[in-house]
């Protein structure tokens, strides 16, 4: 609370912060921690395991259907398999290694010293964990869903499909639905009102954007999902008919709130993985990204016009012909803001001097592999050729073409540019480029001739084939690409575990980048930054020389804010300091409250109301616990 | 509540700067927390009103279908005046604190929650289980679309009513003055919320089979 100190004033500075943020070792500390980064780090690590469970059940599948009448799996088994292939890579893995990568990045960015809601953002963790762990244990009874990822009514009703698999299905993803929207709202107050001082709206960075872009589509996308799949909770277990066409319910209701979440989920898990792309690109070819009011506004018009497509996943159902002709439009129209942003792409890299360091392969890995599904998505716009192709497997690959691309591909280049950020060591280069051309030749040799095939007849979602169409040796293909991809990733796994403790020393600013996270030490410490940046460009650290000494001084603009565990608010607008914020300290409460609900979805599950009852009680005494008043912290 | 240093300023490490230590409204991070968890939540009703007319007019021209009488009017619109109403004293509350006044607060909560536990009796107490004896969720989609949609919204109201009730016991600890009553503020934007959803509840449910 007192004036800069004479002398060495950054080494006395973060003398006083690391007292402040700073945590000590131990469970205690593990299981309460707020930290953003520890988190982040969390949510990725949980997103990677959860990867891993979903490309072993792929690489069971492909090995099913590598030729015609295997007998490797029963169909039971492979139903399970791809429903929770579908389910884990979306909501198990893409949505968290995404919001991983924004809870560790964003704060740093934008030059907070945490996020909003940092109790909120350990209690999104865990409960994400929880549902997962919820979700998987199914599979230990034997009864892992098994309807598909979007499991279509009326073969999810409990007549035709008794078992609990769907119970698990219903109550996980309104478990998850918990976690993703407490996330999506601290995203959203955090990019408002946490920007370090001078960081206007035309200065944010296009992660952050995407980040931002990604949480609001989560606000207004989830409910359909939750509440689809509470109605079809109430349906299977007190006998409501919302999806009972015997007692006027109407199984379509099921596939219009599944896609009014499920369209704009496939921009929920891109628009981050776009912002990767933005975020990695400059730093490589050494410029500022060409047309960054175009892209900003190209991702936001993505967002908002991908809630109005949902029913181009439903052309082969049979609505009016008028309903197609409006959807089919809005479908084609949602190509010219994401082809925007892939021009702004390709202009940076001609422009600039790329280096084609493993970071910036996969972002051309994933601009090509993403224009290839982005492609065959216009010609899934147009009716008649969807219908020809409906549950195909051209289906299949255009999916994988369009998330593989825009999430995975991103990921894993997010991996080798920030992970040296978050290790505070490199990742080898060679086994870099050996992990990225093994996963780019692989994918593309597994799902390429999956359009073929679809065109040639094969379903999606069969156990297995006969022989003799034709079908056997673009499968064989498919599987051997699905190995060779499965390598690369474990290439860059294998790299990454190996790197974190024997890699060579990072630095602070190993690549020269352009935003704030390089402003920080390698790993950050606790508080973040030394001081609290003023902001006065959209490069900060290629146009600020004075932050390259990791602490902007006073009077260029750097706040120290020693007087507590503090951050700064700021205006939402032009980020005008406007008050100093006391945050929250750790807590066990997070942690608490997400076992009370983990045992209020089991006791749901099994129908135990007393249980139920007692949980819900819990919860509500965790809640009260977290938000007990305590001297000078935010009320909140 | 222990004592609190009396602190209206913090020192940023700028020679000079000094920011202020509570932020209300728009300022706070807690205020915007609120505005997003209702937008959330008002996007999960539009959806539930959305899919009751989506299986109304599935349904076809008979609605409510055949054994079912239209709904009676008396006794929502008796429900509807006190709900509204709470929402008076809650403002009261709100506003009141503001200005430190720690009376109007008190009182303005305990009033409104007052007429919202009243209301919550008339929902679960009197209305359904006069609507049981006619049909239940399970006889067909009405009775499904009638009990989910007024227990979403009875649900809420009873969220609304633990909050109020744990706001209640700070604030006859002292716990809020002019500077500091976030809480009070959220507790109020939510509750005006739940009182807003229930006009739309009363039109699709109440008023549109009249139609």
């Amino acid at each position: 609370m007192t004036a800069i100190p004479e002398g060495d004033w950054r080494a006395e500075v973060k003398e006083r912060l690391e007292a402040i943020w700073g945590e000590a070792p131990g469970l205690g500390s593990w299981i309460a921690t707020a930290d953003h980064k520890r988190i982040g780090m969390r949510y990725l690590y949980t997103a990677m395991a959860f990867f891993a469970l979903g490309g072993l059940q792929a690489l069971l599948m492909r090995t099913q259907l590598a030729d015609a009448r295997l007998e490797l799996l029963d169909p039971e088994t492979y139903n399970q398999l791809f429903s929770m292939h579908g389910i884990t890579m979306m909501f198990l893995f893409a949505m968290p290694a995404l919001s991983g990568f924004g809870n560790y990045f964003v704060p740093l960015m934008i030059g907070a010293r945490d996020m909003a809601f940092p109790r909120l953002n350990a209690f999104g963790y865990w409960t994400l964990l929880a549902a997962g762990i919820f979700l998987y244990s199914s599979f230990l009874v034997g009864n892992a869903p098994n309807d598909g990822w979007f499991n279509y009514v009326p073969l999810a009703n409990r007549e035709f499909t008794p078992g609990i698999n769907i119970d698990f299905y219903v109550l996980g993803l309104i478990f998850l639905g918990i976690s993703s929207t407490g996330g999506a709202i601290n995203f959203i107050v955090t990019i408002l009102k946490l920007r370090a001082p001078g960081m206007t709206l035309i200065r944010i960075p296009i992660f952050v954007w995407g980040e931002l872009a990604m949480a609001l589509q989560i606000i207004f996308a989830l409910p359909a999902l939750s509440l689809a799949a509470v109605l079809l909770f109430l349906d299977r277990t007190f006998g409501f008919n919302f999806y009972d066409a015997a007692a006027g319910g109407d199984p379509l209701l099921w596939q219009h709130l599944f896609w009014i979440f499920g369209h704009p989920e496939v921009y929920i898990v891109a628009l981050p993985g776009f912002g990767i792309a933005s975020a990695i690109i400059p730093t490589w070819v050494r410029r500022p990204m060409i047309g960054y009011t175009y892209i900003v506004i190209g991702e936001l018009a993505v967002a908002l016009v991908g809630f109005g497509v949902w029913v181009h996943h439903m052309f082969a159902v049979g609505l009016p012909n008028i309903t197609y002709s409006f959807i089919a439009l809005a479908s084609f129209m949602v190509a010219i803001p994401s082809a925007i942003q892939v021009f702004a792409w390709l202009a940076t890299l001609v422009a600039g001097r790329p280096r084609l360091a493993t970071p910036l392969l996969f972002v051309l890995g994933f601009i090509i592999i993403f224009v290839v599904g982005g492609v065959t998505g216009v010609m899934f716009a147009s009716v008649p050729f969807d219908q020809a192709t409906t549950d195909s497997y051209f289906v299949v690959a255009h999916l994988h073409y369009v998330l593989v691309g825009s999430a995975v591909f991103p990921i894993f280049g997010a991996l080798y540019h920030w992970g040296p950020k978050m290790t505070g060591r490199l990742l080898d280069a060679r086994l870099g480029k050996v992990s990225f051309w093994l996963m780019f030749v692989g994918f593309n040799v597994a799902f390429f001739p999956q359009h073929t095939l679809g065109l040639l007849g094969m379903p999606r979602r069969v156990y297995t084939y006969e022989a003799g169409l034709g079908w056997e040796s673009h499968n064989l293909a498919s599987t051997i690409g699905a190995y060779l991809l499965g390598l690369g990733i474990l290439v860059t796994l294998v790299n990454w575990y190996w790197s974190k403790a024997r890699g060579v020393p990072a630095g602070d600013d190993p690549w020269l980048g352009e935003t704030l996270e390089w402003y920080s030490t390698s790993p950050p410490a606790h508080y973040n930054f030394t001081t609290i940046p003023t902001v006065r460009a959209r490069e900060p650290m290629w146009d600020q020389l004075e932050l390259r000494g990791g602490a902007q001084p006073p009077e260029e603009g750097g706040r120290t804010l020693t007087g507590g565990h503090l951050t700064l608010s700021t205006s939402l607008l032009d980020g005008r300091p406007q008050a100093v914020v006391h945050m929250p300290q750790a807590s066990p409460w997070p942690f608490i409250l997400s076992l009370t609900l983990m045992a209020f979805f089991y006791a749901l599950l099994l129908q135990v109301w007393v249980v139920a009852v007692v949980a819900v009680l819990a919860s509500a005494a965790a809640v009260a616990g977290w938000f007990w008043p305590r001297g000078q912290t935010q009320e909140t | 509540m222990q004592a609190r240093k009396e602190l209206t300023v913090a020192e940023t490490g700028l020679p000079g700067e000094v920011l202020p230590e509570h932020s209300e409204g728009p300022r706070a991070f807690g205020w915007w927390g609120m505005v997003w968890l209702i937008a959330t939540e008002a996007t999960l009703f539009s959806l539930l009103f959305g899919s009751y007319f989506y299986l109304r007019f599935r349904y076809g021209p008979i609605w409510p279908p055949e054994g079912i009488s239209k709904p009676d009017l008396v006794l929502p619109l008796v429900m509807t005046a006190i709900l509204w109403s709470s929402s008076i004293p809650v403002h009261i509350a709100d506003a009141g604190i503001r200005k430190g006044d720690q009376g109007r607060l008190r009182w303005g909560l305990a009033a409104g929650s007052m007429l919202g536990a009243v209301f919550l009796f008339m929902t679960v107490g009197v209305e359904w289980p006069e609507k049981l004896r006619e049909f239940t969720p399970a006889t067909n989609v009405y009775g499904s679309l009638f009990f989910t949609i007024t227990g979403f919204h009875a649900a809420h109201v009873l969220v609304g009513l633990l909050v109020s009730l744990w706001t209640q016991v700070w604030a006859w600890r002292g716990a809020f003055d002019e500077r500091r009553h976030l809480s009070v503020q959220n507790f109020a934007m939510y509750w005006h919320f739940v009182d807003t959803v229930w006009a739309f509840v009363l039109a699709t449910i109440y008023l549109s089979p009249h139609l």
